[in-house]
């Protein structure tokens, strides 16, 4: 959908915005986008949303001095802008008065330029560096002082007599290469600090320089464990921007295989748990029903994991004649494998004590934070985009949102278990009528999108994935930022590991569902 | 079904499995001291059959690895099944994706904390050579880089096959090395004053900047 915005200068942002979250109840900062635009500065696109009405505001604040752009935080009004205020910092050098870190956060401290300028030279300023990453205990902060200059004051991560244990960036239970720098009170967690990065690709950069058939393949490789929605959501951007209506058939095809994704995700969710906790079975029970899902890809697709079948306009391929009756042949199996879950794990005296009553997060907290998704089900937050804003096939076909109340591990667990079930669902109504016609839509050779901000998002695997795109009209995009699905993730883990065990950090981790190379992008 | 040809790919070397033999069979012509070779015989065939990988996995293909730990194509038929979670257990590390440059001192240490004889395998395209992330301002472009690699695995990601295929090819590596009597070909490393010379310019262009 294109971005309809107001433009607010920076000296009444941060009054218009305590406004907007009172009078207009905007408690749910969607996306949050650092922006050059070049000769007029730098800038932010906030994505406001009321999750009482679903009203959305749109709101742009530019500030016109290149050389230090400065705008006010917004951190102390969402809290999840305390982490998008760093990532547009890291990127674009925007610094935000009044936020209490202002630290790089995905590049190293000692990094040089801001890479998502658009004249800036990262691979001429920073060769690579083989010493130790630099982790420095204080934090800067910034404040408008009276006479239009910055002030300085330092702010403290960790106190001198802090007990620091670094876990990660390699360490088996965190998916991935993350690094959490958790500070210790006995065996309790007073404090965890995230450090990203260490899969940090620099695919938005990349992305500017390539044509929009060329961007699809990145989004694959982002969240590895929905390729198939990361991919639908640039595609049905692009789609939207450009005007294109995709036949009824591809529609359905979508739905079906994004459903696909989102069991084969949370199968792997499940096994990775169970291995974290020590139940080895339940993983190898978890891996046997993925590869069924996977040999149903493979037909199709070509690929396993990396599967390339969404494409502007349509999908890559028709439809594999024995798709129909591997996806009826295997329905009959998961529920079986489902049943087999509960059996060995879900019901298992140790799983139940290590998750029940652990992490609790309160649904003001995940809607303060961002966590969609499945997180946020289980707190009581309905934040489903396939009911609120039904997309695809997704309006003619009957099923259950999951929401829990009490936003435990063990909550988290379920929610992800039973949508298992409500995908099968969806997949049922579906696939014995696929309607007929073609699978892809005639494209120009050269796909150009006219000029303007769109904005679209589809129900990831583990949230809300949204891809904000600004064309100017090329065939290259200007900017595309994807609003990722993991970083609300984990800033949340600092707020719902305090006063928990460290033992349970990989139990809390593993139960938020995070995947890193969506994190870091 | 019509099979897809490319040219590129040797097709050929894919069953080509006697070269390695033959090569060994030439490098041990001239004879060896049948019970230094005995003896080197039964260490090679013992390690070669219990290589413990690290668990080492920045992105996708470290999925593919999990799947090939799991039941379909167990991994430990081959003897690999022992993940080591720490490098000072593991025997070798199997990079499997992208490593960017702020991971790339993590990878190095990692590699010095492995024991001796180690080995390295390459997975994925990223590891190999920047693969899609090639225009990247953040990544490396090869693990080559940083550390020594003895067996490249291609693919985006590669097929649980050809993952199993890699580790065939270092099971062989490690087959033909000598122990006792000879130069142990890791003491007397060809590339390692290759890579000494490169990380030596890295740390020289790091002081320039």
């Amino acid at each position: 959908m294109v971005l309809d915005y107001q433009i607010i200068a920076p000296a009444d942002l941060h009054q218009e915005m305590l406004r907007l979250r009172a009078e207009k109840g905007m408690d749910f900062l969607v996306n949050l986008t650092g922006m050059d635009w070049g000769e007029e500065g730098f800038g932010v696109v906030y994505q406001l949303e009321s999750t009482q009405t679903g009203e959305q505001i749109n709101i742009k604040a530019i500030c016109a001095d290149r050389e230090n752009p400065t705008l006010p935080t917004v951190s102390d009004i969402w809290d999840i802008a305390n982490i998008y205020e760093r990532e547009v910092y890291d990127f674009l050098g925007i610094i935000f008065t009044g936020h209490p870190d202002m630290r790089r956060i995905y590049l190293r401290e000692d990094w040089v330029g801001y890479p998502l300028r658009k004249d800036d030279k990262p691979e001429e300023q920073n060769p690579l560096r083989m010493d130790a990453v630099p982790l420095s205990d204080e934090t800067v902060c910034y404040e408008m002082g009276e006479d239009g200059k910055l002030v300085k004051r330092k702010n403290v991560i960790f106190e001198q007599d802090d007990y620091v244990v670094n876990m990660g960036p390699q360490h088996p239970s965190t998916h991935g290469v993350l690094h959490f720098r958790v500070a210790l009170e006995g065996e309790r967690i007073k404090k965890v600090d995230p450090v990203l990065g260490y899969i940090h690709r620099g695919i938005e950069k990349m992305n500017e320089s390539m044509t929009y058939p060329q961007t699809l393949a990145l989004t694959d490789r982002m969240d590895y464990l929905g390729a198939m929605q990361n991919r639908h959501a640039l595609c049905k951007v692009i789609e939207e921007a450009m005007g294109v209506e995709v036949s009824d058939r591809v529609k359905v095809i979508r739905t079906i295989m994004d459903e696909l994704q989102r069991i084969d995700s949370h199968i792997l969710f499940f096994s990775c748990l169970c291995q974290d906790l020590g139940a080895t079975t339940a993983f190898l029970y978890g891996f046997r029903d993925r590869e069924k899902v996977l040999d149903i890809f493979e037909e199709t697709c070509g690929g396993r994991l990396i599967l390339n079948y969404n494409t502007i306009g349509g999908v890559q391929a028709d439809l594999h004649p024995n798709f129909v009756r591997r996806v009826k042949e295997f329905i009959p199996v998961m529920r079986k494998g489902l049943k087999e879950y509960n059996d060995i794990f879900t019901g298992n005296v140790i799983a139940r004590n290590r998750m029940e009553g652990v992490g609790i997060l309160t649904k003001d907290q995940v809607i303060a934070m961002g966590c969609t998704g499945g997180t946020g089900r289980a707190s009581g937050w309905h934040n489903d985009l396939r009911k609120l804003r039904p997309y695809d096939a997704y309006d003619r076909v009957d099923f259950k949102e999951i929401t829990f109340e009490k936003g435990d591990s063990f909550a988290r667990y379920m929610v992800r278990l039973l949508e298992i079930e409500e995908s099968l669902k969806i997949i049922e109504q579906l696939i014995d009528n696929i309607p007929e016609g073609s699978y892809q839509e005639k494209m120009k050779p050269i796909i150009k999108v006219p000029e303007g901000t769109y904005y679209s998002a589809v129900e990831g695997s583990r949230g809300q994935f949204g891809v904000f795109l600004e064309s100017r009209g090329d065939k290259f995009p200007y900017r595309i930022h994807y609003r990722s699905t993991g970083l609300p993730l984990v800033y949340a883990m600092d707020t719902v590991c305090r006063g928990n065990l460290i033992a349970d950090l990989v139990t809390i981790g593993g139960t938020l569902d995070y995947v890193v190379p969506d994190i870091d992008r | 079904m019509k099979k897809p040809k490319i040219k590129s790919i040797p097709y050929e070397e894919f069953n080509d499995n006697e070269t390695f033999e033959s090569l060994v069979q030439k490098l041990n012509e001239n004879g060896v001291n049948i019970v230094v070779k005995s003896l080197d015989d039964l260490f090679d065939w013992g390690r070669s059959n219990s290589l413990w990988p690290l668990t080492f996995a920045t992105s996708c293909c470290g999925i593919e690895f999990m799947a090939v730990c799991a039941a379909r194509y167990d991994i430990a038929r081959f003897g690999f099944e022992v993940t080591r979670n720490s490098p000072r257990h593991a025997d070798v590390i199997l990079v499997s994706g992208t490593i960017v440059k702020k991971m790339a001192p993590v990878l190095k240490r990692l590699y010095d904390q492995m024991a001796d004889p180690k080995y390295v395998i390459a997975i994925g395209g990223c590891s190999i050579s920047g693969g899609p992330f090639r225009k990247s301002y953040h990544v490396v472009m090869g693990v080559d880089e940083i550390i020594p690699v003895d067996v490249y695995v291609p693919g985006c990601p590669p097929r649980p096959e050809a993952f199993l295929y890699g580790m065939m090819q270092l099971q062989r590596i490690v087959k033909v090395e000598n122990f006792f009597g000879t130069t142990n070909r890791k003491e007397r490393d060809p590339f390692k004053k290759e890579y000494e010379e490169r990380s030596e310019k890295i740390l020289a262009s790091q002081e320039e900047a």
